[in-house]
């Protein structure tokens, strides 16, 4: 069965066409030609995949595509404002907050969203909101410390 | 694979009715998605329950809470008269994986997966809630610990699903604590999980209790000779040592790769033990 699909992607109207039993994911990716979006797991271990539905942070490997008809995305395509990289984006540049970069699209989607709830976490929240994204390179401190300096810079502009 | 999203109770259960072939409910999805994909479930029809208005209300009713089966964790979380009144259940339902999982996971789904493990059952079985099963000879309301038979499988008939839960009014003096063992600080499996749910009265004396036990047995166990053995005492240490003592005895564990049955055993009783204490100070209003 096939299942015609509109919804929202990044503020932009979208219409695809999928299998019943196709994940988001999938969808993005190989339909839509959106592949910042990783696939890791496929089991929602990684975190890998992750974006936002309907406001909330969800792996987009364990959702259907089907389930996204009138919803709101949001991935990592949607996180630049034109040319100009968000503030975290930047800042994991600077910092070397990734090696390989494979779960970097997963960790920023999942640190903008916890900014957008407490813009000022302290570093056991960062890395209790952030246990759901792994990373087999940076040992994760680099990481967290770039998400709590960017929320700190966040703060004071 | 068919996949279909009604918009009415009536309409799930007429598809779910209809179809001759393996039919599936999909709530959060987080169990199912991964079954599906890992080839262990090859349904002909998965029925999204989310587009039912009343699959995704948390509700006051009869003094407590009505709560749709596809309700998430973080929501849950977020609702404060919820938090404040049954503790224990929320903070069952939210140490189940990542902020991510907690985005779509929900109790329904805990129950009705029936994983012998599910963190959320033994706090449900400890408040004394009940399940709202609609199907086509109508609706019925089940205690949550009789709705699950044994690992992945559920009492339901066919056409049948659960819509909702309900937790009844938190009464005076009343507290409930889940507490789970597991080799990390958080995301894993429960090796073993507590749920207590206490009455005490203006003396501190126990009135009720409710002990359930996850990953001790095939399925929940609602430990009734170790709650009863609660009632009349004060929850002293020698009250909470008997607690642990019988809990321990009731539980029915098998050796796996999370734990040995003596492992499980001995510590189902200190989980026991430690969560009547919570639920005691919270019983008690302290914030715990």
């Amino acid at each position: 069965m096939t299942v015609t699909v509109t919804t929202t992607i990044n503020g932009d109207h979208e219409e695809f066409v999928c299998e019943a039993d196709e994940t988001l994911l999938d969808a993005l990716r190989d339909h839509l030609g959106l592949t910042g979006s990783k696939e890791g797991c496929g089991t929602g271990d990684c975190g890998a995949c992750s974006v936002m539905l309907d406001g909330r942070l969800v792996c987009a490997c364990l959702v259907l595509a089907a389930e996204a008809e009138g919803r709101r995305v949001e991935t990592i395509e949607g996180m630049a404002e034109g040319g100009e990289l968000h503030p975290l984006q930047q800042k994991f540049l600077d910092a070397a907050a990734l090696q390989c970069g494979i779960c970097t699209p997963g960790f920023l989607v999942a640190a903008k969203a916890l900014l957008e709830r407490n813009p000022d976490p302290s570093e056991t929240e960062v890395r209790y909101w952030l246990a759901g994204n792994l990373c087999r390179c940076t040992g994760y401190d680099k990481i967290v410390r770039a998400v709590l300096d960017t929320a700190a810079e966040m703060r004071s502009a | 694979m068919r996949y279909e999203a009604p918009e009415t109770l009536d309409a799930a259960v007429a598809l779910l009715a209809g179809e001759s072939g393996v039919a599936k409910v999909l709530a959060g999805g987080t169990d199912l998605l991964v079954q599906l994909r890992s080839g262990m479930l090859e349904p002909a029809l998965v029925v999204d329950i989310k587009r039912i208005p009343e699959t995704r209300r948390i509700d006051a009713e009869a003094g407590g809470f009505r709560i749709g089966a596809a309700v998430t964790g973080a929501e849950m979380g977020e609702h404060e008269e919820l938090v404040a009144a049954w503790p224990g259940v929320v903070e069952a339902m939210e140490l189940i994986g990542s902020t991510q999982i907690q985005g779509r996971a929900t109790p329904g789904g805990n129950l009705c997966n029936a994983s012998p493990a599910a963190d959320c059952v033994p706090a449900l079985a400890a408040a004394g809630a009940t399940a709202r099963i609609v199907g086509p000879d109508g609706s019925r309301e089940l205690a949550v610990e009789d709705l699950v038979e044994g690992p992945g499988k559920i009492r339901l008939k066919r056409g049948e699903f659960v819509a909702s839960l309900f937790l009844p009014e938190r009464a005076a003096g009343q507290g409930d604590a889940y507490l789970r063992f597991i080799p990390r600080t958080e995301m894993d499996i429960a090796v073993v999980g507590a749920g207590v749910c206490l009455t005490l009265d203006g003396d501190g004396r126990c009135t009720a209790a409710r002990v359930a036990l996850g990953a001790v047995g095939p399925r929940v166990i609602l430990a009734e000779e170790a709650a009863a053995g609660l009632v009349g005492t004060t929850l002293d240490e020698a009250a909470l040592e008997a607690l642990a003592a019988a809990t321990s005895a009731a539980a029915t564990p098998i050796d796996d790769k999370r734990g040995t049955t003596d492992f499980r055993r001995k510590v189902v009783g200190v989980l026991a033990r430690r969560a009547a204490a919570v639920a005691r100070d919270r019983a008690q209003g302290e914030k715990a």
